[in-house]
């Protein structure tokens, strides 16, 4: 569909391919690929190496990601690894945005970031609530808007809009 | 006294009980209901208890075209709902790659900054209250009152406003509405003075409100805290000025920012943002441009109905956007806006098809919100009365 609009803005900033290049040199064979739509930069990591890449990440002095924006999954259950954890971090001295991500087999589990930035305890108790994402090394890993003995994962396709 | 009558201390270490706040509880400002372990009158831990209000948004979200989410987005902070509907659409002409004309984007900053002003208006009036002010109240919610009129008129609904559209709004303004929001303002800020004038100075005021629950710089940006309760420990940073969307960076206007992060700091933050607002509103007013409200992006923005009735073409673009919905490209978008709690993220993953394949909202109020386990510990019970409002959560948008 062409929009018909010449040359749209695009609003806000977000980080360039000098840190994908700076990660891709630091853990080698762990970023798996890049992407860059609408001016915003995505990084997919190897799952085994999330936990070293997001240290890395808030603090070399190069990236400075001191703010987690957010954390949630997308499940796409046709793959081989139907979990796409997301992780949006935010960097207050450079001001910039940066959005990772990692795969995960079909009984999730990837590692904590609630030790690097301790706003991420909510965020990763809704992710687990709606998709039965594990994160290991979460301090208090429950429901959090669903009912304790709700017993299913509300945000995964196979989960119908009504019974 | 003689040694014989001393009453040794007991032995048994100190008893705690547990207290049930809310989920109805007036102060909690909707269902959050707070279990919290009391020592006498100390709170020695709080655990917040959320969800009572939760709607599934986002599931609903992936069964609705991209359009008609736009209605949904209205019941998240619902004291602001004009500004949720334009941070969807704006997300979603991220996605399309549209820009409004000059028109629309600046009648959505007024309206971005009106609903602000609702929100805090309501904040304030609530606020008090919840402390023991009562007067204020009262003069918040005229305030209000004539703020949610101007809506109406504007939108056809109070609350349920759902005004904008993806590439523009739904019409354009009508007569005398913009000379009415001109008449308002200086209204509104006399009255926000009046509030400053009864509540800043006042002693009972400040000793409910210094020195309570102070957050830290550091501890407010590693627990991903946004907003005017960012803002108040002392950082400056709005979204409307970091990552300007809409021209703000065109707009002249101040952050406010506060020193230690408390009750009171909080207070001062917003009351300053609304003064802001006001100044914001004044240049939107003063610059708004003639010409088209929505974007020339046939088979995305809905025609106008007239068009409809006499065009062939406009009657199939009507007819396919309604049953098919716009035609999107795959991809994934984040877009952030400075809403009234803080920051507003819609993550919209797009396959292609006519609703979203996921669309992830991050609202400022749920993760402002978690600070509260941390503030609540050591505060009295009278004190989280004063902390939740200062935190200013909707559970709306907390629950989604």
């Amino acid at each position: 569909m062409d929009a018909g609009v010449p040359g749209p803005r695009v609003y806000g900033r977000w980080d360039g391919p000098e840190t994908v290049e700076r990660l891709k040199a630091e853990f080698p064979g762990a970023i798996l690929s890049s992407a860059d739509f609408r001016g915003e930069t995505t990084v997919v990591v190897a799952l085994d190496a999330v936990a070293d890449v997001m240290a890395f990440l808030r603090d070399a002095p190069e990236t400075r990601f001191d703010m987690l924006t957010d954390v949630t999954a997308v499940h796409w259950p046709a793959r081989p690894e139907p979990f796409e954890i997301v992780w949006h971090l935010y960097s207050m001295p450079r001001n910039v945005r940066l959005r990772v991500k990692a795969n995960a087999g079909p009984e999730p589990k990837v590692p904590s970031v609630v030790p690097l930035w301790p706003g991420a305890g909510w965020l990763e108790r809704e992710c687990y609530d709606m998709f039965g994402v594990v994160f290991d090394g979460h301090p208090d890993l429950r429901r959090i808007l669903m009912p304790e003995d709700f017993g299913e994962w509300p945000l995964r396709k196979d989960f119908p809009l009504k019974y | 006294m003689s040694e014989a009558t001393h009453i040794p201390a007991p032995h048994h270490p100190r008893e705690t009980i547990w207290l049930n706040m809310g989920p109805s509880h007036p102060a909690t400002h909707g269902v959050l209901r707070l279990v919290l372990e009391l020592d006498g009158e100390i709170v020695v831990s709080c655990k917040p208890d959320i969800g009572f209000l939760h709607r599934g948004f986002e599931k609903i979200a992936e069964n609705k075209t991209l359009h008609q989410f736009i209605t949904w987005t209205d019941r998240m902070d619902y004291l602001s709902p004009i500004s949720n509907n334009i941070g969807y659409v704006l997300a979603v002409e991220k996605l399309l790659g549209i820009e409004v004309p000059p028109r629309a984007r600046v009648l959505r900053v007024l309206l971005c900054e009106l609903s602000r002003l609702s929100a805090h208006l309501l904040w304030l009036g609530t606020h008090a209250l919840d402390i023991g002010a009562g007067t204020v109240f009262f003069y918040t919610y005229q305030q209000r009152e004539m703020l949610y009129d101007l809506f109406e008129w504007l939108t056809g609904a109070r609350l349920t406003t759902s005004y904008p559209r993806i590439g523009g709004m739904a019409r354009d303004i009508p007569d005398g509405w913009l000379q009415a929001v001109k008449e308002w303002l200086p209204e509104c800020r006399a009255k926000i003075d009046e509030s400053d004038g009864l509540l800043t100075n006042n002693k009972i005021w400040r000793n409910r409100t210094e020195n309570i629950a102070p957050l830290s710089a550091e501890d407010a940006i590693a627990q991903s805290v946004s907003g005017p309760v960012l803002r108040a420990s002392g950082v400056e940073w709005d979204i409307r000025k970091a990552q300007p969307y809409l021209d703000y960076e065109t707009y002249d206007f101040e952050i406010p920012t506060g020193t230690v992060g408390d009750v009171f700091d909080r207070y001062l933050v917003r009351m300053e943002e609304m003064r802001q607002s006001v100044r914001i509103c004044e240049q939107a007013l003063a610059r708004m441009p003639d010409g088209p409200i929505n974007a020339d992006a046939p088979g995305v923005v809905l025609p106008p109905k007239e068009k409809v009735l006499t065009s062939m073409e406009d009657l199939i673009y009507q007819f396919m956007i309604i049953t098919e919905g716009a035609k999107a490209p795959k991809g994934e978008v984040y877009h952030a806006i400075e809403s009234p709690k803080g920051e507003l993220g819609f993550y919209l993953v797009h396959d292609g098809g006519p609703a979203a394949y996921r669309l992830r909202l991050r609202t400022g109020a749920f993760v402002n919100l978690q600070t509260i386990e941390k503030a609540a510990v050591g505060a009295m019970i009278a004190d989280i009365i004063a902390i939740i409002g200062s935190l200013d959560p909707v559970m709306g948008e907390v629950d989604r």
